[in-house]
């Protein structure tokens, strides 16, 4: 704005022959909504005539001066006679050019001092009359900047959730608040079709417009990646990989994105340089940590991937820089320890918002323009009875999901081992149990999900009354199982049957039931060991 | 629980060929098995020894590599036996009938001795 004032102001504006007046001899410089006859003569930064006019104290006799300036000799071109410089508070700000008079006949002195009374009044009017169009301006430009404001506000409402997901047993609650000059939060609630619920945090850098709509692209290719994969991992990487190409410099999108399993409280989430969520356990205050770039910055990123199980009362807290990053009237931050203390004092969902937004607004002071977005996505868990799918399946006593990929069987047995550690099964039961989990699983990972990334086995162990049930699921084509030739062992030292084969026949023999349900999804074995007897008597 | 890869050792003593595994005997075992059971019956012996004191997993795919193995054994008049498994395992060799086909021994001794040496256990 500076530069285009004072450009602005050099741009001295001349008439040629005063030709087309009436009888009076002066022509004043004209008015920017007047057609100008000529085109006007501007005089450069570096042209002396600048300084000269500047310095000049009367009317400047235009054939009578001699200056290597380029103004100079287009004033004289014009025929420009006389020349009275209008300065204001020692600033040019214009010049009134003369042509000869119509008499012919020289100015005289008279003329003169009428002139250079004339310019030092008009010097400061005109001064005057520049500074209001430049307020005007200003006032132009500084609607046009809130015209923008409130189409990226419009941007971002419009892609905000309008509605949360009704969760049996857990309270989702979210709130965003826009900064006068609207940063490029979002948050999304994502139901999945398997009954999973996605959840995403996100900040766009930058403000405004172009926040606004890369928020918007981010958000839509977040939708559309989430319903196609399981992994938060692959799923921001997914996201990375088509901003990467169309990202404005400078401009980057961190984002949590986390899938929950509302029958399980099993949440997995990866992180893309977001501030970290918190949950509130019986335990403490404890952070979600996952480490990866942000958005859009680099291509081929891999995203980690961690897993949280949210027990009946848990309650989690995702939300973004706007919060911490307050600032109070002696521009400490509220920072990181505030807001756990706070959600440590606070109940969860609905309530800590409330709690953090209140807090906030102590801190700020109640005068304070908020500085960034503020969001809060929170979702807790009920600390009341089991959900009704839970009561019906028994107690989960471990949900996880494993890559399809060798050997991970191995990481299932030890998991359902763990998970059943407390139930007082012998010593070669449990064997048992792990070997047919291990054999379950190198089948789902192998013959159903084709040991295929984006294919995880899901593994659930559960207990009732009747014992302990493990449920294997992968995401197959819910064919035949792979085996259906039972083994023989003479057959195959004769070379009659492939020395494969075996996975089915030990699972049967190791569990005292098992079955096997497909569906549209994926299959699933359901091995139960019994926690009483075994019926092999060889405990 | 970390996956191992099979190592193995090929020794003799008193004219029998051991094998000592240790690891895992899973899908990625099946190149060491054979190179083992290669080596050890280079030599013409005519009994191979399986230790399994240090296998410490053994799935369908190791199963299979077993079967395989003693196929190949039995084709070419091999004796195997084995010895060092766990009651588990040797209850999955007793379930696949693996037991029936090679000795399975308490001890290293006992394998040694063969099928007769191994009636007093």
């Amino acid at each position: 704005m500076t530069a285009l004032t004072r450009s602005f102001r050099r741009k001295l504006k001349l008439r040629g022959g005063a030709t087309s007046a009436t009888d009076a001899p002066i022509q004043a410089t004209p008015p920017a909504s007047a057609a100008p006859e000529q085109a006007p003569v501007e005089i450069g930064p570096t042209d002396p005539l600048l300084a000269y006019f500047q310095s000049a104290s009367e009317a400047v006799d235009i054939d009578a001066l001699e200056l290597d300036s380029p103004a100079l000799r287009e004033l004289k071109a014009a025929g420009v006679k006389l020349a009275v410089p209008l300065v204001s508070q020692g600033e040019l700000i214009g010049v009134l050019n003369l042509g000869p008079r119509l008499s012919e006949q020289d100015y005289s002195s008279d003329d003169r001092k009428l002139l250079d009374k004339l310019g030092a009044q008009a010097a400061p009017a005109l001064r005057v009359a520049q500074l209001v169009r430049e307020q005007k301006a200003e006032a132009a430009t500084r609607q046009r900047f809130e015209q923008e404001l409130e189409v990226a506000r419009l941007i971002q409402q419009n892609f905000l959730p309008r509605e949360l997901p009704d969760l049996p047993g857990w309270q989702i609650a979210a709130y965003y608040r826009p900064a006068r000059e609207v940063g490029g939060d979002f948050y999304d609630v994502i139901p999945l079709p398997d009954g999973r619920v996605a959840f995403v945090v996100g900040d766009v850098t930058d403000k405004g417009v172009p926040a606004a709509l890369v928020m918007s692209a981010t958000r839509s290719v977040l939708r559309a990646s989430a319903q196609r994969l399981i992994e938060p991992g692959l799923v921001l990487e997914r996201v990375n990989e088509h901003l990467c190409p169309d990202m404005p410099e400078k401009m980057f999108v961190t984002c949590l994105y986390g899938v929950l399993d509302p029958s399980s409280g099993h949440l997995r989430f990866a992180n893309a340089g977001h501030d970290l969520p918190y949950v509130k356990t019986a335990d403490g205050i404890v952070e979600l940590r996952a480490r990866g770039m942000p958005l859009g910055l680099m291509p081929d990123m891999p995203y980690e991937e961690k897993e949280a199980i949210l027990a009946p009362g848990d309650s989690v807290l995702l939300h973004s820089d706007g919060v911490v990053e307050a600032h109070d009237p002696r521009r400490d931050m509220f920072g990181f320890p505030r807001l756990k203390e706070t959600m440590a004092d606070a109940p969860g969902g609905q309530e800590l918002i409330d709690r953090v937004l209140s807090d906030l607004d102590a801190f700020t002071g109640p005068d304070a323009e908020q500085e960034d977005d503020i969001t809060m996505v929170t979702l807790q868990r009920s600390a009341r009875a089991l959900g009704v799918s839970q009561a019906s399946n028994g107690s989960v006593l471990a949900d996880f999901e494993l890559q399809s990929a060798p050997g991970n069987e191995r990481q299932a047995m030890e998991q359902v081992g763990r998970a059943v550690a407390n139930l007082g099964l012998a010593p070669a039961r449990l064997e048992r149990l792990k070997t047919a989990v291990a054999e379950a699983t190198m089948n789902a990972m192998e013959h159903g999900n084709e040991y295929r990334a984006d294919r995880p086995v899901s593994i659930r162990v559960l207990k009732s009354a009747g014992g302990v049930r493990v449920q294997i699921r992968d995401q197959g084509d819910a064919g035949e199982l792979a085996e259906p030739e039972a083994p023989d062992l003479e057959a195959k030292l004769e070379g009659r049957q492939k020395p494969r084969g075996w996975g089915l026949f030990l699972i049967e023999k190791m569990v005292d039931e098992a079955r096997v349900t497909s569906d549209g999804g994926g299959r699933t074995v359901e091995l139960v060991l019994r926690l009483e007897g075994g019926g092999d008597g060889d405990e | 629980m970390e996956t191992s890869e099979l190592r193995t050792a090929v020794r003799e003593r008193d004219g029998v060929s051991v094998i000592d595994l240790a690891g895992d005997l899973n899908s990625s075992a099946e190149a060491a098995l054979n190179e083992a059971y290669a080596t050890a019956t280079a030599g013409g012996t005519g009994s191979v020894v399986l230790n399994f004191e240090h296998a410490d997993y053994i799935n369908s795919t190791g199963i299979a590599l077993v079967v395989g193995l003693l196929a190949q054994a039995r084709r070419n008049g091999i004796d195997v036996r084995a010895f060092g498994l766990s009651d588990h395992y040797r209850e999955i060799f007793e379930i696949t009938r693996l037991a029936d086909f090679m000795t399975i021994a308490d001890n290293e001794d006992r394998a040694l001795r063969g099928p007769e040496g191994n009636t007093d256990a």
